[in-house]
């Protein structure tokens, strides 16, 4: 933190005090940073009254949206280079190293939880499914953004074959890539959307990307697109979509990997 | 020491200048509060925003981001030479050394790759989720102030009386950048056309193109307002707008504090802090009787 030191013999006078303390203030505002480090943590009280602003920004964005706006579609002219993936882009999961083997033909997609008819789909009967193919943008929260085709089976279609009970309000991902490795244990990826969202025409689950099968890298077998959030909330490599009426039971209680890491649940800017 | 005499605090008044009362109430408490909101919101935006864009120290034209492609206007990156790891600043293909503030720096034998240093972000520390969460709450009190501000400008006259440029603004400009090149400050109750210029241009253009490319930058608003990114250019332009309308509002804030310190800071702050402020004595010579109207 920088010092002003006044020399004894300086005579200073209102107005030059007052314009040495006025770029002092400034002075340790920019330096001082890390000031506000110590209250910004998971669970830390100013984080907890700072983060009151993401439910009205969630709020917000829900009001204006609604249920069925869609997320603006591309051309395939705007389609000019390969969907950059990222995150964990080859997982080190024994059992994905497995599947991937067989080319898929032994996984399966459970789908279970708050439903009356838990499924159990494999490739061929999600593609068998009626389709939706879609040019959109993808961004990551990161900030950069690159434009693909998806082909999925809409989620809302499977949903509806599972029948929902009326006390589910999340659709929770469950995934095969190991995220974190700790000594407590491995993490594998997972996330949670709302009913609305997870209704929304446009979110599908990916089996293709640009007119070809999924790659590795952005997510085979399956993936999921929810196209008026950010990338995060697409989890990868899923393998169980569970209904839960909670984030009780969801990793650390705040609804998904990275949220539990700080960032906010929705994901909608 | 001048004798301060006191005229009377009617706000919304047009308070001239008499030979005995030279301080003058001159900001509303509207004008004041909100004042002080948007300088707490921009601190904390700024900071939090760099932090942002430290996730990705690039900035594009177009819908997206060329990753097989050029479309990169502006980047900060750190990269191994000889001499050891350099920073550097890219803009428009033309690459600076920026070492020790953009793109390498920290302590002394510390130093990391980071485009913006430790000091100007907010946590110090990368951590890109926090960085939102302080980002959003400040855009929320942002634009609720800048709402508030209107419609009490609206209401007590601050905008038609203060702000709307008038003919003789026009008039009075080459005089008034001559005037600001020489230091030489007027004090009078209302604003002088160069100021007129940078406040409308902050509140009428640069906070509501940084709400609007703000906006355009999330995928749930754009499938409210779709055309906004069309307008923009795409998003990747918007991002590349928000931030060139965040370095206008730092080179404003620097001005802003410059005139401050040159015109007399104490009259200068008191008059934004308690609303009170001290105009020139009236008139002794044609030049400053022109000041006032």
């Amino acid at each position: 933190m920088p010092k002003f030191q006044i020399g004894p013999k300086l005579q200073i006078s209102r107005r030059k005090f007052l314009t040495s303390a006025s770029l002092g203030v400034s002075g340790i505002m920019l330096s001082g940073c890390d000031a506000f480090d110590s209250q910004l943590g998971v669970g830390d009280g100013l984080r907890s009254f700072l983060e009151g602003a993401n439910d009205l920004t969630h709020r917000a964005q829900r009001l204006l949206a609604g249920r069925d706006s869609l997320a603006p579609e591309f051309t395939e002219a705007d389609i000019r280079q390969p969907q950059r993936p990222n995150g964990i882009t080859a997982p080190d999961d024994d059992t994905y190293k497995g599947l991937l083997a067989n080319d898929f033909a032994d996984w399966r997609l459970e789908v279970t939880g708050l439903v009356e008819k838990p499924l159990s789909l494999s490739r061929e009967q999600l593609m068998n499914m009626p389709s939706r193919t879609q040019i959109t943008r993808h961004d990551c929260v990161e900030g950069w953004s690159c434009i693909a085709k998806w082909t999925g089976t809409p989620l809302s279609l499977v949903l509806d074959q599972a029948v929902v009970k009326p006390q589910a309000r999340y659709v929770m991902f469950h995934c095969l890539d190991t995220i974190e490795r700790s000594l407590s244990g491995d993490i594998k990826y997972y996330g949670t959307i709302d009913l609305i969202d997870a209704r929304h025409p446009q979110t599908i689950l990916a089996y293709g990307l640009n007119g070809k099968p999924l790659p590795v890298e952005n997510g085979a077998p399956l993936r999921v697109r929810v196209e008026r959030q950010l990338g995060y909330k697409m989890p990868k490599y899923l393998t169980k979509i569970e209904l839960v009426d909670s984030f009780a039971t969801v990793g650390g209680g705040r609804g998904g990997y990275w949220e539990d890491n700080g960032y906010d649940w929705y994901g909608g800017i | 020491m001048e004798s301060f005499a006191r005229s009377q605090p009617i706000a919304g008044a047009d308070t001239a200048p008499s030979k005995d009362a030279t301080l003058i109430y001159r900001q509303s408490r509207w004008t004041r509060l909100t004042h002080w909101l948007w300088a707490i919101s921009l601190f904390f935006m700024l900071l939090s925003g760099l932090q942002i864009f430290n996730a990705r120290p690039q900035l594009y034209i177009g819908k997206e981001s060329g990753f097989t492609y050029n479309n990169t206007v502006f980047a900060i990156g750190a990269e191994n030479t000889a001499t050891g790891p350099r920073g550097y600043t890219e803009i428009f293909g033309k690459r600076f050394d920026t070492t020790g503030v953009l793109g390498w720096s920290g302590p002394a034998g510390q130093e990391t790759s980071r485009a913006f240093p430790s000091w100007a972000t907010i946590p110090s520390y990368y951590d890109l989720g926090t960085a939102r969460v302080v980002h959003f709450f400040f855009a929320w009190i942002l634009s609720t102030t800048l709402i508030v501000w209107l419609v009490a400008s609206l209401i007590n006259g601050h905008l038609r009386r203060d702000l709307a440029p008038r003919i003789d603004d026009l008039k009075r400009l080459p005089r008034d950048i001559i005037d600001h090149a020489k230091l030489k400050f007027h004090h009078t109750r209302e604003y002088n056309t160069l100021q007129k210029m940078a406040y409308g241009g902050v509140l009428f253009v640069l906070l509501p193109l940084m709400i609007i490319t703000g906006l355009a930058m999330s995928p749930s608003m754009n499938a409210v307002l779709p055309f906004l990114n069309d307008l923009l250019g795409g998003r990747q332009t918007a991002r590349t707008i928000h931030f060139i309308v965040m370095v206008l509002l730092v080179g404003f804030f620097i001005i802003h504090m410059l005139m401050i310190l040159a015109a007399g800071p104490i009259n200068e702050l008191r008059s934004i802090i308690t609303g009170w402020y001290r105009t020139d004595p009236p008139a002794h010579d044609g030049k400053s009787s022109e000041r006032s109207v």
